[in-house]
Order: C-alpha cells, then structure tokens, then sequence
C-alpha cells in the first residue's frame, strides 16, 4: 500500500483497518504490518477466513488503485527491541509470523549484530507465509516445526512447539533472551507457559494474541 | 458484566485496543503500565486480556480477572470508563517514532 501521510512505523507495529458498507455498517480488524521499516510501501498480510467480515473483502475484492481506511501505525508494546544487549527469540503460530517479518527485515536493513531466532510453527508446506524472507543468514537462525503435514523429505521437527522443541530450538534461559510470541490465544498461552517453567523470566517475554480463530498451530 | 463466566471465553490482548484508544489519547497506550485498582497488580496494558465481543470492548486484569477498562465507540460517540485503574504510568521517550 501507498500510504500517502505515513508517519513511519516500528517493526511490530500493526494496523486497523476499517470497511464501511453503503448502508453505514461498519467491521474493523486489526492487521500486522510485514514490511519494515526502511521500506517506503507498507505490506499487510492477510488471512483469509471463510466465515470473516473482513479479510474476504480483502483477499477477493481489494483491487489495485482501491481506497482503505486505515488507522495507525499503532502500538510501542510488542515491537523490536531496538537496543537489545541479549539475543532476541520469536516464536510464531501460523500468521503470527507477520509481525516478527518486519522485525526480521529491520535486523537485516540495520546490519543489526543482536542475534535472533525465529521458531515458527505452521500447519503445512503450503501455509509457510514469506519463505523468502525465512531463509537463515549469518546471526538468524529459523526453525519451521509442521503441524499437520511436513513436506517430503522433512527432517527437521514436526508437530506443536512443546517444552521439547523450545528446548532445542530457542535460546536458554541464561542468556536471557528477549522473548517475543505472537499468535492465536491458545498458542501464545501454552508456549508462554511452557518458557516460564524453563525458567524465563515473565518480564523477558512480550506477547500479541491474534483474533483469528482456527489458526492455532 | 457477569464476571466468572466470561472470563473463558474467546480474548485477545491489550494490543487490541491501542487502536481504539487512539481516538481519546495521543500517546500508545499499549505499554503503558496499568496498576489494577482491585488486587494492585502492575502490568502493562498490553498484557491484559481483552474480550472484544461484548458491546464495549472490556479489559480485565491478568492477576485478578477483575475489569479495569471498559471501551465502547457506537452513534452515541466514544465511552471509555476506567474506574478499574488506579495508576496510569505512561513513559515518555525522548526517541519516540510512532
């Protein structure tokens, strides 16, 4: 999107969106901002739900040269960590991923030297949102687990992020890590739940439930 | 609000009404710390559980479940009631971008 009086975004930040019907009905939701940054177009990834009021605007209607109403860049909570002196570790669900794309992005436009690992957990192959951008590169380490299908030939870990997985694939406790969870509810729940009883420290961990039902991979 | 049995149901977070409350204040509210006038409880904003499908959207504390914010913006215009709060701390940094 062209966004013509953009004030500039943090990576993590995300955006209302507001439709209005001819007969004055209106629906909002709440959408991550996936570009970072230093990028002057600002990217949203949508997620189509079947039964949504939204999304399927977007994802069926939405043309080239459209107008939306938008508020934002909103929110100073759940953003980068900008002068981190410990490794950063995120963890998605599904398109809980959205905003950690931004984050990567501004690490990488900011040769930022603080570590950072993604764990992301997605239902299929197919459901991968940004593999482009997922690729690991010197200081980014990214781990996929599948939930529900793995591609052929997979041999990297599959099934729910549970206290296994963390162990294995995110940054111990003792470096204090900079802890960032976005996803559905149940998700950002259990993973937050099982990273306390590894010993992270509440306060190290920051976290953004999505509203989108049925996503809880 | 019929506290106890909501309080399982479907809910998102705090970050769900930075928007909102950006129609009554300038500054993100998201990380700003909320003590809960109830059990005095101090968390950011953010970290609060809010139920987005009641008429007004309402946050509730994530130590006692009590409601400390009520937000509702329909014809009538916007109604934002936080008897529920007893301190707000927002902190000003001299490198905000937003």
């Amino acid at each position: 999107m062209r966004l013509p009086d953009w004030p500039g975004h943090v990576a993590g930040q995300h955006v209302d969106v507001r439709l209005t019907a001819p007969d004055g009905y209106t629906a909002q939701r709440s959408y991550s901002i996936a570009s970072p940054p230093g990028q002057p177009e600002v990217e949203l990834v949508v997620e189509r739900l079947d039964d949504g009021e939204v999304s399927p605007y977007l994802t069926d209607e939405l043309r080239t040269g459209d107008q939306l109403e938008l508020r934002g860049p909103i929110g100073g909570f759940f953003v980068w960590p900008e002068h981190s002196d410990t490794p950063v570790q995120l963890i998605a669900g599904g398109s809980g991923v959205v905003p950690f794309l931004a984050m990567l992005g501004h690490h990488q436009e900011t040769q930022s030297d603080v570590p950072v690992g993604l764990l992301y957990s997605v239902r299929t192959d197919a459901d991968v949102i940004a593999r482009d951008e997922l690729r690991p590169r010197a200081g980014v380490d990214v781990v996929l687990t599948f939930t529900r299908d793995a591609p052929v030939g997979w041999d990297g870990p599959t099934g729910r992020i549970d206290r296994d997985k963390l162990v294995r694939h995110t940054v111990r406790p003792e470096q204090r890590p900079a802890i960032m969870i976005c996803g559905s509810t149940p998700f950002v729940e259990a993973v937050t739940r099982e990273l306390v009883a590894l010993g992270h420290g509440v306060d190290r961990i920051k976290t953004e439930r999505y509203g989108g039902m049925g996503d809880g991979s | 609000m019929n506290a106890a049995d909501d309080t399982d149901a479907r809910y998102l977070d705090g970050n769900a009404i930075g928007g909102p409350l950006t129609e009554l204040y300038a500054a993100d509210l998201t990380a700003a710390i909320v003590i809960c006038a109830s059990c005095g409880n101090e968390q950011p904003l953010a970290a609060h559980r809010v139920y987005p499908d009641a008429p007004a959207m309402v946050v509730r504390c994530p130590g006692c479940t009590s409601v400390v914010m009520r937000y509702a913006s329909d014809a009538r215009g916007v109604r934002f009631e936080m008897t529920g709060v007893r301190l707000l701390t927002v902190a000003m940094s001299s490198d905000e971008t937003a």
